[in-house]
């Protein structure tokens, strides 16, 4: 059996190295340029913006507020002030219209260490993999947003990798290199994608928060796909490709519409067919044979006169 | 035939669905079960941890932080923290320890008006009115004003001074002959503030911030203050006491102001009112 190539090298090859990691690049640009904005404060004394990821004031005009954290602070019984609020509705509009986990691809400092550990898995081959569900992270979601209800604690944080991590790097880690390394090794060695793919109830929160996002990757020429299957290799979340990639036969349009993608783009650079490309949500059933649209209308028919 | 076998293969994967969904809620709950008694154990805040100024009670605070720093960034002193992963103290909420640092007091509470939340509550408009703890002298054997020495460092660093912290003179018994000026914290004028505790002139800080539960005790809600009571009712609410009757020789009376043993109408005890006179008569009485 011949070794399979590294994924994405079939993309460097044709596309050059520049192209076949142009929006990976792009992501890791934004997420150390956020930190980076956060750490000139503290390390060099210009301060553009103060705070952390939980809650941040750019230039002393631009609140912003994790509306995830909010909402928790919400349900153990506290109010925000308009500054807060308004932070937080900002986050929110933002989200809803680029895609909820935008926050976990081009943000979340986390994702560098899961990243990491993923690429790590490919490089060394490590196909183990387990049976957590995907769906864990919503069960978690539940619970998360029940303590402060239950006790009036937010007892997320207590735990929250995400939010120790960003505001270890700025205000002092202590032991939450910790929980990081422990992060790290759980997705390198227990589950592939464990923490963000399956556990994380921000991302989870932030996924729902864009369930009709406006920006989405799109499978435009799905028609040259040639099973190499790099993009499934590289997705965070593989389960979201199939249907847009692979469902022309069952009248499924090219949009990623599933909530979990984090149009990290990454399937855009690793394609040496160039089949994905950033779209919108809108226009999913262009280019959809004609005996989708008849059947539909049956269908729909069927349905009033029921 | 084939209806079983179809009703068959339902049955059991509806049993597995059911099978997964409990599966997850019991591994979820445990995880929760302990997460929350993790949480429980972590939320207790030791006593030389003191909040910012307007904080809410602890309870609520740790349900209104969302530990973004920025009351620690706003700090023009630099003296507030965020709790680090480790400490005995919930991650990330902040805090500032009055023998390193101590709150200056600013008059436009900068760290209040940083806050997204209510956490550090916006209706604290004069920084008098803050209640970070209370300055409380702990220890009188160490304390040098009780030891009958001039320190008042305390008194004279207070933000607040002569109304939080007053002297209060007393006879020194030791030497007989000096005075000695006592710190006396006074709760309702003090916002725990932490400048008297950073300012002790101990190895170890005499005079400390203490959150008020430790600090205060508490009369019992009954109690009524007799000499209040009088003076809000504007004369004695109970019968005056009878006099007391003395069995005293003829002439004499008692003095409860101190004179004791007096003659009625004043004058020819069979002694001097100066005790010198008796002991420089040489004899005895």
């Amino acid at each position: 059996m011949a070794i399979k190539p590294f994924p994405g090298k079939e993309a460097v090859d044709k596309k050059g190295w520049l192209k076949a990691y142009k929006w990976l690049i792009a992501r890791r640009t934004s997420q150390i340029g956020i930190l980076l904005l956060f750490l000139i404060g503290p390390l060099a004394g210009i301060w553009i913006v103060k705070g952390n990821l939980s809650g941040s004031m750019t230039l002393e005009v631009l609140p912003l507020t994790d509306p995830f954290l909010l909402l928790q602070s919400m349900l153990a019984g506290s109010l925000p002030i308009m500054n807060g609020a308004i932070g937080a509705l900002i986050v929110i509009v933002f989200y809803a219209m680029v895609g909820g986990r935008v926050f976990c691809s081009w943000v979340c400092p986390v994702n560098l260490v899961t990243d990491l550990a993923a690429w790590l898995r490919r490089r060394f081959d490590l196909r183990a993999n387990s049976a957590l569900s995907r769906n864990l992270r919503y069960w978690l979601l539940g619970l998360v947003l029940l303590f402060p209800l239950l006790t009036g604690v937010i007892v997320w944080e207590y735990l929250n990798p995400v939010s120790m991590f960003h505001r270890g790097l700025i205000f002092g880690m202590g032991s939450a290199w910790v929980i990081v390394a422990a992060v790290f090794f759980f997705d390198l060695l227990i589950a592939k994608r464990g923490w963000c793919g399956r556990l994380c109830p921000m991302g989870a929160f932030y996924g729902l928060l864009g369930s009709g996002a406006l920006v989405r990757v799109k499978a435009a020429q799905r028609e040259l796909c040639d099973d190499c299957m790099d993009c499934f290799e590289v997705c965070p979340e593989p389960q979201v490709i199939k249907p847009a990639l692979k469902g022309a036969d069952q009248c499924i349009g090219p949009v990623i519409l599933d909530i979990n993608c984090t149009n990290c783009g990454r399937c855009i650079d690793v394609c040496a067919k160039d089949v994905f490309q950033f779209g919108s949500r809108l226009h999913n059933r262009e280019g959809l044979p004609t005996s989708c649209a008849e059947a539909e209308t049956r269908e729909a028919a069927v349905a009033a006169r029921d | 035939m084939a209806d079983m076998s179809a009703i068959k293969k339902k049955g059991v994967t509806r049993r597995r669905f059911m099978g997964d969904i409990l599966k997850t809620a019991c591994g979820v709950g445990l995880f929760g079960l302990g997460l929350g008694l993790y949480s429980n154990r972590a939320s207790s805040l030791p006593a030389h941890y003191i909040r910012p100024p307007g904080a809410l009670p602890e309870d609520e605070f740790n349900g209104a932080c969302i530990r973004c720093g920025l009351c620690v960034r706003d700090c023009p002193y630099d003296m507030l923290y965020l709790g680090e992963v480790g400490q005995n103290i919930p991650t990330g909420t902040p805090y500032f320890v009055a023998r390193k640092a101590a709150c200056e007091m600013c008059e436009d509470i900068p760290c209040v008006a940083a806050c997204p939340t209510n956490a550090l509550d916006h209706d604290l408009k004069d920084i008098n009115d803050a209640r970070m703890g209370l300055a409380v002298l702990v220890d009188h054997e160490t304390c040098i004003a009780f030891l009958g020495l001039r320190c008042e460092v305390c008194y004279q660093i207070c933000p607040i001074k002569d109304e939080a912290i007053t002297l209060e003179l007393r006879h020194n018994v030791r030497s007989g002959k000096h005075a000695i000026f006592i710190p006396v914290v006074h709760s309702e004028r003090c916002t725990g503030c932490g400048k008297c505790e950073e300012a002790c002139i101990l190895e170890e800080a005499a005079i400390k911030v203490l959150p008020e539960r430790l600090a205060k005790g508490e009369l019992g809600k009954h109690y009524r203050l007799g000499w209040e009571q009088k003076e809000r009712a504007g004369g004695s609410l109970v019968a005056p006491d009878i006099e007391h009757q003395y069995n005293l020789p003829e002439g004499m009376k008692y003095d409860h102001g101190g004179e004791g043993l007096i003659e009625e109408g004043g004058g020819n005890l069979p002694f001097s009112s100066n005790p010198l006179d008796t002991l420089n008569k040489g004899g005895g009485l």
